[in-house]
Protein backbone atom coordinates (compact mmCIF):
# COMPACT_ATOMS: atom_id res chain seq x y z
CA UNK A 1 0.00 0.00 0.00
CA UNK A 2 1.93 3.34 -1.52
CA UNK A 3 1.70 6.15 0.72
CA UNK A 4 -0.10 9.24 -1.14
CA UNK A 5 2.79 11.54 -1.03
CA UNK A 6 5.03 9.85 -3.08
CA UNK A 7 5.61 11.11 -6.61
CA UNK A 8 7.79 9.42 -9.13
CA UNK A 9 9.49 11.43 -12.42
CA UNK A 10 11.58 8.74 -14.54
CA UNK A 11 13.44 10.07 -17.94
CA UNK A 12 15.90 9.02 -19.82
CA UNK A 13 19.34 11.06 -19.37
CA UNK A 14 23.02 10.66 -19.83
CA UNK A 15 22.39 7.10 -22.18
CA UNK A 16 20.69 5.65 -19.25
CA UNK A 17 17.23 6.75 -16.66
CA UNK A 18 16.84 8.63 -13.98
CA UNK A 19 14.12 8.44 -11.48
CA UNK A 20 13.19 11.14 -9.05
CA UNK A 21 11.13 9.63 -5.88
CA UNK A 22 9.93 12.40 -3.64
CA UNK A 23 8.31 12.11 -0.48
CA UNK A 24 7.72 15.95 0.81
CA UNK A 25 3.54 15.87 0.22
CA UNK A 26 4.28 19.96 1.04
CA UNK A 27 6.62 20.50 -2.05
CA UNK A 28 5.31 21.53 -5.35
CA UNK A 29 5.85 19.17 -8.57
CA UNK A 30 7.50 21.92 -10.22
CA UNK A 31 10.86 20.64 -8.65
CA UNK A 32 10.51 17.47 -10.92
CA UNK A 33 10.85 19.32 -14.03
CA UNK A 34 13.58 21.70 -13.13
CA UNK A 35 15.77 18.75 -11.20
CA UNK A 36 15.15 17.12 -14.81
CA UNK A 37 15.88 19.95 -16.98
CA UNK A 38 18.97 20.77 -15.29
CA UNK A 39 19.90 16.89 -15.56
CA UNK A 40 19.33 17.66 -19.39
CA UNK A 41 21.35 20.63 -19.54
CA UNK A 42 23.98 18.56 -17.90
CA UNK A 43 23.90 15.92 -20.66
CA UNK A 44 24.37 18.43 -23.36
CA UNK A 45 27.55 19.91 -21.67
CA UNK A 46 29.12 16.95 -21.08
CA UNK A 47 28.46 13.90 -22.99
CA UNK A 48 30.92 12.74 -25.00
CA UNK A 49 28.83 11.20 -27.55
CA UNK A 50 26.96 14.08 -28.33
CA UNK A 51 29.68 15.74 -31.30
CA UNK A 52 28.16 19.49 -30.43
CA UNK A 53 29.07 18.92 -26.14
CA UNK A 54 31.53 21.15 -24.52
CA UNK A 55 33.63 18.15 -23.64
CA UNK A 56 33.40 16.79 -27.66
CA UNK A 57 34.87 20.79 -28.65
CA UNK A 58 37.28 20.88 -25.93
CA UNK A 59 38.43 17.32 -26.55
CA UNK A 60 38.88 18.27 -30.46
CA UNK A 61 40.47 21.68 -29.51
CA UNK A 62 37.62 24.02 -30.53
CA UNK A 63 37.10 24.95 -27.07
CA UNK A 64 39.77 26.40 -24.19
CA UNK A 65 38.63 25.27 -20.81
CA UNK A 66 37.77 29.47 -21.13
CA UNK A 67 35.07 29.41 -23.28
CA UNK A 68 33.51 26.17 -21.45
CA UNK A 69 30.55 26.86 -18.77
CA UNK A 70 32.47 27.19 -15.28
CA UNK A 71 30.87 23.65 -14.61
CA UNK A 72 33.29 21.82 -16.67
CA UNK A 73 36.26 23.28 -15.19
CA UNK A 74 34.70 22.00 -11.75
CA UNK A 75 34.20 18.49 -13.31
CA UNK A 76 37.45 18.65 -14.65
CA UNK A 77 38.98 19.57 -11.50
CA UNK A 78 37.50 16.16 -9.72
CA UNK A 79 38.40 14.19 -12.54
CA UNK A 80 42.43 15.55 -12.24
CA UNK A 81 41.76 14.84 -8.40
CA UNK A 82 40.48 11.10 -8.84
CA UNK A 83 42.98 10.39 -11.14
CA UNK A 84 45.77 11.24 -8.82
CA UNK A 85 43.77 9.53 -6.00
CA UNK A 86 43.56 6.52 -7.91
CA UNK A 87 47.36 6.20 -9.17
CA UNK A 88 46.02 6.52 -12.68
CA UNK A 89 43.43 4.26 -12.67
CA UNK A 90 40.64 6.45 -13.30
CA UNK A 91 41.44 8.86 -15.90
CA UNK A 92 39.15 10.73 -18.04
CA UNK A 93 41.70 11.84 -20.33
CA UNK A 94 42.79 8.17 -20.97
CA UNK A 95 40.51 5.45 -20.83
CA UNK A 96 38.57 5.67 -23.79
CA UNK A 97 40.65 3.02 -26.85
CA UNK A 98 39.50 6.38 -29.40
CA UNK A 99 41.32 8.19 -26.77
CA UNK A 100 38.21 11.01 -26.49
CA UNK A 101 37.94 13.15 -23.68
CA UNK A 102 35.33 10.71 -21.22
CA UNK A 103 34.39 12.01 -17.78
CA UNK A 104 31.31 10.27 -17.54
CA UNK A 105 32.73 8.06 -14.69
CA UNK A 106 32.35 11.35 -12.19
CA UNK A 107 29.42 13.01 -14.43
CA UNK A 108 26.85 10.86 -13.79
CA UNK A 109 27.17 10.61 -9.86
CA UNK A 110 28.18 14.74 -9.92
CA UNK A 111 24.51 15.41 -11.81
CA UNK A 112 22.85 13.10 -9.77
CA UNK A 113 24.25 15.28 -6.67
CA UNK A 114 22.94 18.29 -8.56
CA UNK A 115 19.24 17.44 -8.47
CA UNK A 116 19.28 16.72 -5.03
CA UNK A 117 20.97 20.00 -4.60
CA UNK A 118 17.57 21.60 -6.23
CA UNK A 119 15.20 19.20 -4.61
CA UNK A 120 16.97 20.81 -1.07
CA UNK A 121 17.02 24.42 -2.77
CA UNK A 122 12.99 23.65 -2.56
CA UNK A 123 12.58 22.36 1.00
CA UNK A 124 12.57 18.36 -0.11
CA UNK A 125 14.02 16.41 2.75
CA UNK A 126 12.77 13.19 2.00
CA UNK A 127 13.89 11.71 -1.55
CA UNK A 128 15.45 9.18 -3.51
CA UNK A 129 16.95 9.27 -7.06
CA UNK A 130 17.94 6.87 -8.95
CA UNK A 131 20.45 7.71 -11.74
CA UNK A 132 21.08 4.38 -13.45
CA UNK A 133 21.47 2.19 -10.85
CA UNK A 134 23.32 4.83 -8.62
CA UNK A 135 21.36 6.18 -5.89
CA UNK A 136 21.46 8.63 -3.12
CA UNK A 137 18.57 8.68 -0.57
CA UNK A 138 17.54 11.52 1.93
CA UNK A 139 15.05 11.59 5.12
CA UNK A 140 12.97 8.80 5.23
CA UNK A 141 10.51 7.07 2.70
CA UNK A 142 7.66 7.31 5.29
CA UNK A 143 7.73 8.71 8.68
CA UNK A 144 9.60 6.31 11.30
CA UNK A 145 11.14 4.01 8.77
CA UNK A 146 14.87 4.24 6.53
CA UNK A 147 15.15 3.66 2.82
CA UNK A 148 15.58 0.24 1.77
CA UNK A 149 18.11 -0.02 -0.66
CA UNK A 150 18.99 -3.42 -2.67
CA UNK A 151 22.01 -3.92 -4.25
CA UNK A 152 21.66 -6.08 -7.57
CA UNK A 153 23.07 -9.60 -7.58
CA UNK A 154 25.32 -9.77 -10.70
CA UNK A 155 24.32 -12.95 -12.51
CA UNK A 156 20.81 -12.72 -10.98
CA UNK A 157 18.84 -10.01 -12.33
CA UNK A 158 16.05 -10.14 -10.22
CA UNK A 159 17.53 -11.12 -6.96
CA UNK A 160 19.70 -8.87 -4.49
CA UNK A 161 22.70 -9.47 -2.83
CA UNK A 162 22.21 -7.15 -0.50
CA UNK A 163 19.60 -5.02 1.59
CA UNK A 164 20.95 -1.56 2.88
CA UNK A 165 19.10 0.75 5.50
CA UNK A 166 19.87 3.96 5.61
CA UNK A 167 18.62 7.74 5.63
CA UNK A 168 21.03 9.96 3.85
CA UNK A 169 23.23 7.62 1.78
CA UNK A 170 24.88 7.98 -1.71
CA UNK A 171 25.52 3.94 -3.43
CA UNK A 172 27.19 3.19 -6.49
CA UNK A 173 27.51 -0.03 -8.35
CA UNK A 174 30.11 -1.03 -11.01
CA UNK A 175 30.38 -4.27 -12.38
CA UNK A 176 30.95 -5.85 -15.84
CA UNK A 177 27.05 -7.33 -16.24
CA UNK A 178 24.81 -4.92 -17.74
CA UNK A 179 26.66 -2.72 -20.62
CA UNK A 180 29.38 -5.30 -21.10
CA UNK A 181 33.11 -5.17 -19.90
CA UNK A 182 33.04 -1.12 -20.27
CA UNK A 183 35.38 -0.61 -16.75
CA UNK A 184 38.95 -0.86 -17.44
CA UNK A 185 42.17 0.49 -15.80
CA UNK A 186 43.02 3.50 -17.77
CA UNK A 187 46.92 2.25 -17.06
CA UNK A 188 46.88 -0.24 -19.70
CA UNK A 189 42.89 -0.67 -20.71
CA UNK A 190 43.05 -3.93 -19.46
CA UNK A 191 39.58 -5.29 -18.59
CA UNK A 192 39.34 -6.59 -14.68
CA UNK A 193 37.98 -9.95 -14.27
CA UNK A 194 38.61 -10.14 -10.76
CA UNK A 195 35.46 -8.77 -9.46
CA UNK A 196 31.94 -9.01 -10.74
CA UNK A 197 30.49 -6.28 -8.99
CA UNK A 198 32.09 -3.07 -6.99
CA UNK A 199 29.35 -1.22 -4.62
CA UNK A 200 30.60 1.55 -2.90
CA UNK A 201 28.28 3.41 0.03
CA UNK A 202 29.22 6.87 1.31
CA UNK A 203 27.93 10.43 1.55
CA UNK A 204 28.76 11.86 -2.01
CA UNK A 205 27.54 9.97 -5.11
CA UNK A 206 30.06 11.64 -7.41
CA UNK A 207 33.03 9.63 -4.90
CA UNK A 208 31.08 7.05 -4.45
CA UNK A 209 30.24 6.22 -8.16
CA UNK A 210 33.92 7.56 -9.30
CA UNK A 211 35.43 4.86 -6.49
CA UNK A 212 33.02 2.16 -7.59
CA UNK A 213 34.49 2.22 -11.02
CA UNK A 214 38.25 2.77 -10.00
CA UNK A 215 37.85 0.23 -7.55
CA UNK A 216 36.07 -2.16 -9.90
CA UNK A 217 38.92 -1.62 -12.17
CA UNK A 218 41.85 -2.46 -9.39
CA UNK A 219 39.83 -5.96 -8.83
CA UNK A 220 40.75 -7.59 -5.47
CA UNK A 221 42.78 -4.91 -4.40
CA UNK A 222 40.39 -2.51 -5.17
CA UNK A 223 38.61 -3.65 -2.04
CA UNK A 224 41.08 -2.55 0.10
CA UNK A 225 41.52 0.67 -2.06
CA UNK A 226 37.84 1.85 -1.32
CA UNK A 227 37.83 0.96 2.34
CA UNK A 228 41.19 3.17 2.75
CA UNK A 229 39.14 6.19 1.41
CA UNK A 230 37.52 7.98 4.44
CA UNK A 231 33.90 7.96 4.75
CA UNK A 232 32.99 5.06 2.09
CA UNK A 233 32.69 1.65 2.08
CA UNK A 234 32.92 -1.20 -0.04
CA UNK A 235 30.86 -4.28 -0.75
CA UNK A 236 32.39 -6.52 -3.63
CA UNK A 237 31.35 -9.88 -5.01
CA UNK A 238 34.34 -11.45 -6.71
CA UNK A 239 34.65 -13.53 -9.46
CA UNK A 240 34.24 -17.09 -7.15
CA UNK A 241 30.90 -15.55 -5.56
CA UNK A 242 32.42 -14.32 -2.59
CA UNK A 243 31.30 -11.22 -0.87
CA UNK A 244 34.20 -9.19 0.72
CA UNK A 245 32.72 -5.77 2.60
CA UNK A 246 34.27 -3.43 5.46
CA UNK A 247 32.63 -2.93 8.85
CA UNK A 248 31.36 0.70 7.66
CA UNK A 249 28.81 -1.32 4.87
CA UNK A 250 28.00 -3.65 7.87
CA UNK A 251 26.40 -0.74 9.47
CA UNK A 252 23.81 -0.56 6.51
CA UNK A 253 22.96 -3.64 6.39
CA UNK A 254 22.42 -4.20 9.85
CA UNK A 255 20.23 -1.50 10.55
CA UNK A 256 16.87 -1.35 11.23
CA UNK B 1 40.60 0.48 16.98
CA UNK B 2 39.11 -2.96 16.93
CA UNK B 3 35.39 -2.76 16.93
CA UNK B 4 33.19 -5.82 18.37
CA UNK B 5 32.09 -6.43 14.80
CA UNK B 6 35.78 -7.72 14.18
CA UNK B 7 35.41 -10.66 16.21
CA UNK B 8 32.58 -11.80 13.48
CA UNK B 9 34.91 -11.74 10.71
CA UNK B 10 38.10 -12.82 12.38
CA UNK B 11 36.21 -16.21 13.67
CA UNK B 12 35.08 -16.34 9.69
CA UNK B 13 38.99 -16.24 9.05
CA UNK B 14 39.96 -18.26 12.12
CA UNK B 15 37.41 -21.20 10.88
CA UNK B 16 39.29 -21.40 7.75
CA UNK B 17 42.52 -21.50 9.29
CA UNK B 18 41.32 -23.75 11.81
CA UNK B 19 39.93 -26.28 8.95
CA UNK B 20 43.87 -26.17 7.46
CA UNK B 21 44.41 -28.18 10.22
CA UNK B 22 42.85 -31.28 8.29
CA UNK B 23 40.12 -31.84 10.62
CA UNK B 24 37.23 -33.22 9.60
CA UNK B 25 34.57 -31.04 8.65
CA UNK B 26 32.30 -29.71 11.48
CA UNK B 27 28.79 -31.07 10.86
CA UNK B 28 27.59 -27.44 11.59
CA UNK B 29 29.63 -25.48 9.70
CA UNK B 30 27.71 -25.08 5.67
CA UNK B 31 29.17 -27.52 3.14
CA UNK B 32 30.24 -25.05 0.92
CA UNK B 33 31.93 -22.49 2.44
CA UNK B 34 35.29 -23.44 4.05
CA UNK B 35 37.04 -24.44 0.99
CA UNK B 36 35.87 -20.92 -0.84
CA UNK B 37 37.55 -18.98 2.46
CA UNK B 38 40.65 -20.34 2.39
CA UNK B 39 41.10 -19.69 -1.51
CA UNK B 40 43.22 -16.86 -1.38
CA UNK B 41 46.33 -17.78 -1.17
CA UNK B 42 46.19 -20.14 2.34
CA UNK B 43 48.71 -22.66 2.37
CA UNK B 44 47.73 -25.38 4.78
CA UNK B 45 49.40 -25.68 8.12
CA UNK B 46 50.32 -29.64 8.66
CA UNK B 47 51.41 -29.47 12.11
CA UNK B 48 49.62 -26.82 14.72
CA UNK B 49 51.07 -26.25 17.84
CA UNK B 50 48.60 -27.25 20.42
CA UNK B 51 48.95 -25.72 24.06
CA UNK B 52 45.76 -26.83 25.90
CA UNK B 53 46.16 -28.90 28.62
CA UNK B 54 45.13 -32.53 27.62
CA UNK B 55 42.92 -31.89 24.98
CA UNK B 56 40.01 -34.22 24.70
CA UNK B 57 38.61 -35.48 20.70
CA UNK B 58 35.26 -33.91 20.47
CA UNK B 59 33.42 -36.12 17.88
CA UNK B 60 30.46 -34.46 17.69
CA UNK B 61 32.39 -31.42 16.03
CA UNK B 62 35.19 -32.93 14.63
CA UNK B 63 37.67 -29.78 16.68
CA UNK B 64 39.73 -31.09 19.22
CA UNK B 65 39.42 -29.20 22.58
CA UNK B 66 42.64 -26.65 22.74
CA UNK B 67 44.09 -23.72 21.85
CA UNK B 68 45.62 -23.55 17.97
CA UNK B 69 47.84 -20.96 16.62
CA UNK B 70 47.20 -20.81 12.70
CA UNK B 71 49.97 -20.55 10.35
CA UNK B 72 50.80 -17.22 9.27
CA UNK B 73 48.57 -17.02 6.06
CA UNK B 74 49.20 -14.42 3.44
CA UNK B 75 46.05 -12.52 2.20
CA UNK B 76 45.03 -9.77 -0.18
CA UNK B 77 44.99 -8.17 2.69
CA UNK B 78 48.65 -8.53 4.29
CA UNK B 79 49.28 -11.50 6.85
CA UNK B 80 46.83 -12.75 9.00
CA UNK B 81 47.38 -15.05 11.93
CA UNK B 82 45.39 -15.80 14.32
CA UNK B 83 44.80 -18.15 17.80
CA UNK B 84 41.60 -19.89 18.35
CA UNK B 85 40.30 -21.83 21.52
CA UNK B 86 38.21 -24.76 21.31
CA UNK B 87 36.10 -25.96 24.17
CA UNK B 88 33.31 -28.46 23.88
CA UNK B 89 34.32 -28.98 20.45
CA UNK B 90 33.48 -25.45 19.41
CA UNK B 91 34.98 -22.41 18.74
CA UNK B 92 34.74 -19.96 21.89
CA UNK B 93 37.87 -17.89 21.49
CA UNK B 94 39.60 -16.08 18.67
CA UNK B 95 42.93 -14.27 19.19
CA UNK B 96 44.04 -11.61 16.40
CA UNK B 97 47.80 -12.43 17.11
CA UNK B 98 48.96 -10.66 13.39
CA UNK B 99 46.18 -8.85 11.78
CA UNK B 100 47.01 -6.58 8.15
CA UNK B 101 47.39 -2.65 8.26
CA UNK B 102 47.44 -2.77 12.32
CA UNK B 103 49.28 0.24 11.79
CA UNK B 104 47.69 2.41 9.07
CA UNK B 105 44.99 4.30 9.14
CA UNK B 106 42.60 2.14 7.40
CA UNK B 107 42.68 -0.81 10.62
CA UNK B 108 39.17 -1.44 9.54
CA UNK B 109 39.78 -3.34 6.06
CA UNK B 110 41.12 -6.28 7.53
CA UNK B 111 37.89 -7.11 9.03
CA UNK B 112 36.28 -8.53 5.87
CA UNK B 113 33.50 -10.97 6.24
CA UNK B 114 33.78 -13.59 3.30
CA UNK B 115 30.21 -14.95 2.74
CA UNK B 116 29.39 -17.49 -0.28
CA UNK B 117 27.23 -14.80 -1.79
CA UNK B 118 24.51 -17.57 -2.33
CA UNK B 119 23.78 -17.02 1.11
CA UNK B 120 23.13 -13.39 0.44
CA UNK B 121 20.99 -13.46 -1.90
CA UNK B 122 17.39 -12.23 -0.79
CA UNK B 123 14.70 -12.37 -3.71
CA UNK B 124 13.92 -8.45 -4.81
CA UNK B 125 10.10 -9.40 -5.13
CA UNK B 126 10.01 -10.41 -1.39
CA UNK B 127 12.45 -8.21 0.12
CA UNK B 128 10.55 -4.65 -0.24
CA UNK B 129 13.24 -2.37 -1.45
CA UNK B 130 12.74 1.12 -2.25
CA UNK B 131 15.11 1.43 -4.68
CA UNK B 132 17.90 -0.48 -6.59
CA UNK B 133 21.71 -0.23 -7.28
CA UNK B 134 23.24 -1.99 -9.72
CA UNK B 135 25.39 -0.76 -12.34
CA UNK B 136 24.07 1.40 -15.36
CA UNK B 137 21.86 0.00 -17.28
CA UNK B 138 21.07 0.61 -20.77
CA UNK B 139 16.88 1.66 -21.28
CA UNK B 140 16.33 -1.67 -22.56
CA UNK B 141 17.44 -3.06 -18.70
CA UNK B 142 16.22 -0.62 -17.00
CA UNK B 143 12.58 -1.83 -18.92
CA UNK B 144 13.22 -5.21 -17.70
CA UNK B 145 15.40 -4.03 -13.92
CA UNK B 146 13.23 -4.29 -10.55
CA UNK B 147 13.98 -0.27 -10.23
CA UNK B 148 11.89 -0.42 -13.64
CA UNK B 149 8.49 -2.09 -11.15
CA UNK B 150 9.55 0.09 -8.31
CA UNK B 151 9.32 3.37 -10.56
CA UNK B 152 5.29 1.99 -11.90
CA UNK B 153 4.62 1.23 -8.65
CA UNK B 154 2.86 4.51 -7.30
Amino acid sequence: MMTSTRRIKVEHVMGTVFSIDLRDPEVGDAVLDEAFTGLHQVDQRFSPFMAASEISRLGRGELTLDDCHPDVAAVLALCEDLRQATRGVFNAWGWRADGRLDPSGVVKGWAAERAAGVLDQAGASNFCINAGGDVIVRGEPEPGRSWRIGVRHPQEPLALAALLHARDLAVATSGAYERGDHISDARNREVSRELLSMTVAGPSLTLSDAYATAGFAMGESGIAWVAAQPGYAPYAVTREGRVRYSDGFATWLSAG
Amino acid sequence: MMPTRAAVAIVATALAVVLLFSFKTPAQSRPRTPAADVSQGATPSPSPSVSGASPSPSVASGFKDGTYTGQDVFTQFGDVQVKVTIAGGRITDVQPLQMPFEKQRSAEISQFAGPQLHDEVLQAQSAQIDTLSGATYTSDAYAQSVQAALDQAH
